[in-house]
């Protein structure tokens, strides 16, 4: 945690004097859902990649990977689970309506906290 | 070599935009601000200025726009009235935030509802706690010599905050006057160009603008703001006095007439400044010794300066054209906010409130008389039998 300064030590009007911040800013913590891999395997599509509002997917450029989730900044709202097309292809095969945190899911959102 | 033009106040801030050749303005025409924004257009469309013009879809819009060319580092100019204002509103307190010098023309007039489009100070007067320094013109001359100043004073590297200038709705706005308009050259020398601080648009240092505040840093943030505030005063009069040398002119604070021997007077701002005037030469040849305080800064208040100038009466009575509903007595903003100065500052004596011409309401030179006998009781007995009067209204 980086010491906070006083009010006659910041740029005046809120201005922060730099870009690119936001990682420094770490949101993870607003999170009440955490997005987890389920049993069903990624095809690397990187619809979810795509569709993250907060940049939070992360990426193996290199092996054209879809990587894992950033914790630290995922907010939880759960809009990759929505987007993967394994998720609805499982939905589909099962038949029923499923749970969000259900096993059989490509990606999972588990309550935070919930022991696994 | 400045020149004498018959000009309406909304045509002398048109005429005063002109000459300021601003990099953007963003506004949308509402009575009784209008003209302005007509003649504006008709100086873009004839290429006497190389403003950007934006015509935005509402007010919400205009001073969005406002705010991201101030960011880029644009002289910025908008003008207004009552609704419009109030459309404005949640971007009025960010444009202060975010300490973005823009001037806006607000042409006073009452707040809906019921619907009206005449003149009364409710529309400013709502935004008096929003960080925008406020000053207010007595005619179509003030309003051309305010508008001017603005723009240095909310540029000033010290200020950094937006000025509004009001002038009262078709009294004002509408009414031709004689009107000193001085040389372009002059008034661009004058206002100068607009370093700003930081622009949006300078990619190879880039900022972040409009960062969220938490609990962290929000109220750092607006204890920076009150500290702009509270400092704005001295940068205004560096502003007013070197505009008062360079064209002949006598801005202060306030204006005081006939108020150093007087042993009442009234406070009352805009233009019933000019027409209490008229009172206050007959009154005074009849023998009476009554004066006149004019409010031009209304933010920041300036109140050891107010309290000072008022100290030696024995009553004064405040003109107020809008209510602070459910305030103490339902009084009027500038009483409410006189009364604490005094107080603060040591100063006791009776002091009362006059409301008056809300939505249009004429207000004649008898009722201001009636105003000023009525002082001069209180100042006779020392009693202020009703602390709140509601001048004109019909029983």
């Amino acid at each position: 945690m980086t010491q906070l300064k006083g009010w006659r030590d910041i740029p005046i009007g809120g201005v922060i004097l730099e870009g690119g911040n936001a990682v420094e800013y770490r949101t993870g913590g607003w999170r009440a859902f955490r997005p987890v891999f389920g049993q069903a395997p990624c095809i690397h599509c990187f619809q979810c990649w795509l569709f993250c509002p907060d940049s939070s997917i992360l990426v193996d450029a290199e092996n054209e990977k879809m990587a894992g989730f950033d914790l630290d900044h995922c907010k939880g709202c759960g809009i990759c689970a929505s987007v993967c097309p394994v998720n609805a292809k499982v939905i589909r095969q099962a038949g029923e309506k499923l749970n969000r945190d259900d096993p059989r899911l490509c990606i999972r959102m588990v309550e935070e906290g919930k022991m696994e | 070599m400045s020149k004498y033009e018959a000009l309406t106040g909304d045509q002398a801030v048109a005429t005063a935009m002109r000459q300021i050749n601003p990099d953007v303005v963003a506004a949308y025409p509402i009575t009784p601000q209008t003209e302005t924004v007509e003649f504006f257009a008709e100086y873009v469309a004839n290429g006497e200025v190389t403003t950007e013009f934006i015509c935005v879809e509402s007010e919400h819009s205009a001073m969005s726009a406002c705010v991201g060319a101030s960011l880029a580092g644009a002289r910025v100019m908008t003008a207004t009235s009552s609704q419009g204002l109030a459309l404005m509103w949640e971007i009025v307190y960010i444009a202060a935030s975010y300490r973005c010098p823009i001037v806006m023309s607000l042409v006073n007039r009452a707040l809906s509802g019921p619907i009206n489009i005449h003149c009364d100070h409710s529309d400013v007067m709502g935004m008096r706690d929003s960080g925008w320094i406020i000053l207010f013109s007595e005619n179509c001359q003030e309003a051309y010599d305010n508008i001017i100043q603005a723009v240095r004073i909310a540029e000033h590297p010290d200020v950094l905050l937006p000025v509004v200038v009001c002038q009262d709705g078709f009294i004002t706005s509408h009414a031709m006057e004689r009107v000193e308009v001085y040389d372009d050259a002059e008034v661009q020398a004058f206002v100068g160009t607009y370093r700003p601080k930081w622009s949006i648009l300078d990619v190879d240092n880039p900022k972040t603008y409009g960062a969220l505040h938490f609990y962290d840093y929000y109220y750092e943030s607006k204890r920076q703001q009150a500290e702009a505030m509270a400092h704005a005063q001295r940068p205004i009069l560096e502003v007013t006095n070197e505009f008062n040398r360079q064209f002949n002119r006598h801005y202060g604070l306030f204006e005081a007439y006939r108020l150093d021997d007087a042993d009442v007077a009234i406070v009352v701002a805009n233009s019933t400044a000019g027409t209490t005037k008229v009172v206050v030469d007959s009154l005074r040849a009849q023998g009476l010794k009554v004066g006149l305080l004019k409010p031009r800064v209304f933010r920041p208040f300036p109140a050891k300066e107010l309290a000072n100038a008022l100290c030696h009466l024995k009553a004064v009575g405040v003109m107020d054209r809008s209510i602070a509903f459910g305030s103490m007595n339902n009084a009027g903003p500038l009483f409410l906010e006189l009364t604490a100065a005094l107080a603060i500052h040591g100063v006791h004596i009776p002091i009362a409130d006059y409301i008056f011409g809300l939505g249009g309401r004429d207000i004649k030179p008898g009722e201001i008389e009636s105003v000023y006998r009525d002082l001069l009781r209180i100042a006779e007995t020392g009693k202020v039998e009703r602390l709140v009067t509601y001048l004109s209204v019909r029983e």
